[in-house]
């Protein structure tokens, strides 16, 4: 799993590229809660694009950092449209609560 | 296809949940399955590898066993943990269950498995582990999309 991580004003952009699962959820997961805590981020995009798979560890990284995040009234989109990804992500309802783009201008745009 | 049958043993350790989906991925490629079929498949067995090491074990070291037998245009994938067994079972397989809420578990490692998969049986036994046994059939359209 490779992670790469940019602000941009109050939005952190977290881009995932490779397997994610148990393994390497629980080192994700505490990479972008740091990130959102020493860059006082309020919103986040996770960019799921470039990922070759993922199970349902990656629904519940996706549901523990969305949970958090509108807590504090902040706002959680994912960017996908990735074979891989898309079924499991439609599987587990997390796009009824979930806003999900295509691409990320759109989604910098929406947020 | 002709039968083939394979079994694979390896320690609870989560780095090996990629090795173990992998080595039944390219097991399951003599059916010549289509990307999302294997994919599929690969998703079922990390869902159930990832239950044996979290919940079968909690953590602790133990052994894995996975078969798989192929038989026409069929696969059986057996995941075997030999571990504390799951308390509820019907509880367990409910969808958004999850008896470790704490590690943001979603609850949905039956659910994925049962979807992804044709067929889906659980044995477990109290302190003596959990046999999970999956089918799926690979579709040998002549034009499908590879």
């Amino acid at each position: 799993m490779n992670l790469s991580m940019e602000t941009r004003e109050n939005i952190l952009v977290v881009k995932l590229k490779g397997e994610l699962d148990h393994h390497s959820a629980e080192s994700t997961r505490k990479k972008i809660d740091k990130a959102i805590i020493e860059k006082g981020s309020k919103n986040i995009i996770l960019d799921l694009k470039e990922l070759s798979f993922m199970d349902s560890s990656g629904i519940g990284l996706i549901m523990g950092r969305y949970k958090n995040i509108s807590q504090k009234d902040g706002k959680l989109f994912v960017i996908s449209g990735n074979q891989y990804v898309d079924r499991i992500l439609k599987m587990s309802g997390l796009l009824k609560i979930i806003e999900a783009y295509p691409e990320m201008d759109t989604a910098l745009k929406n947020i | 296809m002709e039968r083939n049958h394979m079994k694979l043993e390896f320690l609870s350790k989560s780095k090996n949940e990629s090795f173990s989906r992998i080595v039944v991925a390219a097991f399951a490629a003599q059916l010549d399955p289509t990307i999302e079929e294997l994919s599929d498949i690969k998703t079922a067995i990390s869902e159930a590898v990832t239950n044996a090491i979290i919940h079968g074990y909690e953590y602790g070291d133990g052994i894995i066993r996975i078969e798989a037998t192929i038989e026409g245009n069929v696969i059986e994938i057996i995941v075997e943990d030999f571990g504390k067994g799951i308390l509820n079972l019907e509880k367990a397989m409910e969808p958004f269950y999850t008896s470790k809420p704490d590690l943001e578990r979603s609850g949905m490692g039956f659910t994925v498995m049962e979807t992804f998969m044709d067929d889906l049986k659980v044995e477990t036994n109290e302190s003596h582990g959990t046999r999970i046994i999956m089918t799926k059939r690979i579709e040998n359209l002549p034009n499908k999309e590879r």
